[in-house]
């Protein structure tokens, strides 16, 4: 995975072949084992499924979709579906074939002979084993005019040698009568031994097929091979005569093997109706009978089951031990990324459902909906899918193009990313953006890069560790303040993206190309894709290398034997040499750690990634909900996640607030390593707000810069200096709907001095609303003792264009 | 309606000095044109929308507007 590569090729709309690449790498959709093994591929997964639910009628059914003569088929298959079930690996295999028997036994359901608009064409079908009744079943469907010339005085060959425990006479008699009600002509005592049969035949009818277990069935007309036997085309069952089949008569381990019969018989129907229409004979026939199949099915965590003994085994399953044995069944499956991602759980589907989706929602006619914009600018992008899918599918890649072309076609709502795009214009604005060499010094061995969202949620932190470094680190340590680009990536935005990257690159240049030290996983991993020559290593190795802070000593609250569950970043999950740097500094700490099962190169998004925030804000509160508490009712159909007891150790800032805004108590590792409180407890930190975010990055400059003994930071607007009031509810709120505490001071400010406002005659609070370029913000408000009192806050995105007189 | 008027009554604007009436008002959201009978100011035009309809109603449309 290279997740921060910009794509410069595809700025149109998905192609169909593209995808059609994407589709075939998920293999949800792929049959279980059991069909695949099956040669006639019965959908042995849903009518096992059926019987444990007691739906006798709509297992039989499911049965008879494929299967002809279910009520004898049923009974006498050999079941080499059983070979292959996955249940194996886990106990023992479903017993299908028994639950075939058991069903027929159970069902009110009749076979039904559903049947095309007849043809002209005639076929004649010789024999009447079980791959002459296929033949004669499946063209008789079709429509074809079908006559059934049978040596004997009855329909049926050797079925009738099958004891009667498994094949009572009568069954056989009831079921072949179907052939005749579906107006088959049926011609007993046939002379089948005649010299000149085949040849009359053949001359007579439109196409033959010939059951080899035909007894004293002539067949001199007919070219052999040098071992003496038959020559048949293996594919489609021809012989050397034009429009005359040949088959039956297998043998598998020198057992009759029913299933196989059928399937030689559905095989020559299939050929014979190609020929009678004048198609390929052979094209397309790849996945006839028993094959591979692709679909994964992860055992792990299945309890081994035994088979149901029959309690009466002459008799097989009663209806209750057949649900049981029906029970036992997995229902083959892979859903191996939902079950980790919440994202592909809510939607309902899985990757090749969703890859169409996206082709959909880009390929709509002009006026339909694009009904999947906010699934796609959804995905976390975080890679965890990629991760586990035993072919690799990237949901993240497919819907960061969707994205640019989104933006590209002009049917992106700004609603998505303009949030996270303001706040790294933000840090990219004057009020943070910085580069400077160390204090007295015109070059730099080194540049730090602490990251804005590290700088916004642990600037005293941040200071303190650049200080470390300048004390540490010789050749002097410059600084770089600013955002590394990844929201303008996640946006879709590769111009904007593209600039952020050159300006980076052109900063680091004119210092003189130093080695960059990182705070941010996501930065680290940013420039390490986008910007050739820069070294750059963690500032957790850099710690390893220089040596812990004060050697380590009484640094950490709570250290020595207090366990931690390290919560991985997502974007670190190819970079195990900094979680086990990170790991080793903890243990240094005097950390025990608790592996999460989702952790190394499997982490979860804390739903900042991709912007997952800003798009489905719901989203990414229930996410990290899932992901901080153990949910009695859990509301997902695969999707669960372990929450561990232990405090969580984060080195991912965005980690640290949303996992700590949700409730658990979660401290960054660089709060450890330079405690700004001595002896404070830094996972009882909790949530912070946005506007504190943006406070706190102008603190990290301004104290640089008077460190430098600069002047800077930017102009302080009018309606900065307003002090504004308000409950810690109020507050929480507001920031829950990203609205800013410098938003509403213009609303108060703009209020204020227009008068533009309402006054409620009940409460004394003023209410005033300001429309920005795509916002508009409401504030009730109070004047205070101090500033304003701020009672609440809201805002939409519908414009307001005016009253209409 | 009975609660909007309610709403409507308790708020005064306090540019014009007027008491707020139950208007008319035009929105517009991605290509799409609204119009909600809203309390406003018959004089200046300041409208009021209340939190329960921005967070509900109006999110909803705006929601379902990103998905055409």
């Amino acid at each position: 995975m290279q997740p921060f590569v910009a794509f410069a090729s595809r700025k149109q709309v998905m192609e169909k072949s593209e995808l059609q690449k994407w589709e075939y790498k998920c293999i949800q959709e792929e049959p279980p084992q059991c069909t695949a093994g099956c040669p006639i591929h019965v959908d042995a997964r849903l009518f096992v499924r059926q019987v444990g639910r007691k739906e006798w009628d709509n297992a039989f059914k499911t049965l008879s979709k494929t299967m002809p003569f279910p009520n004898i088929v049923g009974r006498i298959c050999d079941h080499p579906c059983e070979a292959v079930c996955k249940r194996v690996e886990s106990g023992e295999p479903i017993a299908i074939g028994a639950l075939e028997r058991a069903c027929i036994e159970n069902t009110q359901e009749k076979v039904k002979g559903v049947m095309l608009p007849r043809k002209k064409l005639r076929v004649a079908v010789i024999g009447s084993g079980l791959s002459s009744l296929t033949v004669a079943w499946d063209l008789l469907r079709k429509g074809y005019l079908i006559t059934v010339f049978e040596p004997g005085k009855r329909l049926g060959g050797t079925l009738w040698e099958y004891p009667e425990t498994i094949l009572p006479p009568h069954v056989i008699t009831e079921e072949l009568t179907l052939l005749e009600s579906l107006g088959a002509t049926v011609r007993l005592s046939a002379e089948v031994g005649r010299d000149g049969f085949i040849s009359d035949i053949h001359g007579e009818f439109d196409a033959v097929y010939a059951g080899l277990d035909t007894p004293d069935l002539n067949l001199h007309a007919l070219d052999r091979d040098e071992q003496g036997g038959l020559r048949v085309e293996p594919l489609t069952l021809a012989t050397n005569l034009n429009g005359l089949f040949a088959g039956g008569k297998c043998r598998k381990d020198g057992l009759l093997s029913p299933i196989s019969e059928v399937f030689e018989g559905r095989r020559a129907a299939t050929s014979i109706d190609r020929y009678a229409m004048n198609v390929s004979m052979e094209s397309g026939r790849d996945q006839e009978g028993p094959f591979a199949t692709r679909l994964y099915t992860n055992i792990e965590g299945i309890e081994p089951l035994s088979r149901i003994a029959p309690g009466d085994p002459a008799r097989g399953f009663s209806a209750a031990e057949a649900v049981g044995e029906a029970e036992r069944c997995i229902q083959c499956e892979c859903m191996e990324c939902v079950k980790v991602c919440l994202y592909l759980d809510r939607y309902k589907g899985y990757p090749k459902k969703y890859a169409r989706q996206v082709f959909n929602n880009e390929g709509v006619i002009f006026g339909a909906a694009h009904t999947k914009n906010q699934f796609v600018n959804s995905c976390s992008t975080c890679g965890l899918c990629e991760t586990v899918c035993p072919n690799d599918f990237f949901m993240g890649d497919l819907c960061l193009q969707a994205r640019r072309t989104m933006l590209e076609k002009k049917f992106m709502p700004s609603s998505f990313h303009e949030f996270a795009l303001q706040d790294m214009a933000h840090s990219n604005g004057e009020r943070f953006n910085l580069c400077r060499h160390e204090a007295g010094r015109e070059e730099s061995a080194w540049l730090y890069f602490p990251s804005c969202q590290l700088c916004a949620t642990s600037p005293g932190e941040v200071l303190s560790s650049y200080r470390f470094l300048r004390e540490s680190l010789s050749g002097g340590v410059g600084i770089m303040l600013r955002c590394c680009g990844a929201p303008a990536f996640w946006a879709g935005r590769d111009v904007f993206f593209r600039e952020s990257l050159e300006t980076v690159r052109r900063e680091w240049d004119r210092m003189g190309r130093p080695r960059v030290i990182t705070a941010c996983s996501t930065c680290r991993s940013l420039f390490v894709d986008n910007i050739p020559g820069m070294e750059i290593q963690t500032l957790w190795k850099t710690v390893e290398e220089i040596g812990l802070p004060n050697g380590g000593a009484s640094l950490a609250y709570g250290g020595e034997g207090k366990t931690v569950a390290v919560a991985d970043p997502c974007i670190t999950r190819h970079d195990r040499e900094t979680q086990e740097s990170v790991r080793r500094i903890a243990h240094s700490l005097g950390f025990a750690i608790e592996e999460l099962p989702l952790s190394g190169e499997k982490p979860e998004c804390c739903g900042f990634g991709g912007l997952m925030y800003n798009a489905d804000p719901n989203l990414a509160r229930d996410l990290i909900t899932h992901r901080t508490t153990n949910m009695d009712k859990v509301d997902t159909t695969y999707y669960r996640t372990k929450v561990s007891a232990h405090d969580y150790l984060a080195y991912c800032a965005m980690c640290r607030d949303n996992l700590a805004a949700a409730g658990k108590r979660t401290a960054h590792l660089i709060e450890h390593l330079f405690p700004t409180v001595a002896g404070g407890d830094p996972a009882a930190r909790g949530w912070i707000s946005w506007s504190e975010r943006r406070t706190n990055r102008a603190r990290v400059k301004e104290f640089i810069l008077r460190e430098l003994a600069e002047k800077g930071g930017g102009i302080l607007e009018d309606y900065e200096g307003i002090a504004l009031q308000m409950t810690p509810e109020v507050r929480r709120r507001i920031d829950d709907r990203r609205i800013l505490e410098d938003d509403i001071r213009r609303v108060i400010d703009h209020a204020e001095q227009s008068g533009k406002r309402l006054h409620n005659l009940r409460t004394g609070h003023f209410l005033a609303y300001l429309q920005s370029e795509n916002v508009t913000f409401w504030v009730e408000y109070s004047p205070g003792d101090i500033g304003f009192t701020v009672h609440n806050a809201y805002c939409h995105r519908m414009k307001i264009v005016g009253i209409k007189q | 309606m009975n609660n909007m008027s309610e709403e409507a009554s308790e708020w005064s604007c306090t540019g014009c000095g007027k008491p707020l009436e139950i208007i008319k008002v035009g929105f517009s959201y991605m290509k799409g044109n609204f119009e909600v009978l809203l309390p406003a100011c018959p004089a200046c035009g300041v409208v009021m929308i209340p939190e329960d309809m921005a967070t509900g109603k109006m999110a909803e449309a705006e929601r379902i507007l990103e998905d055409k």
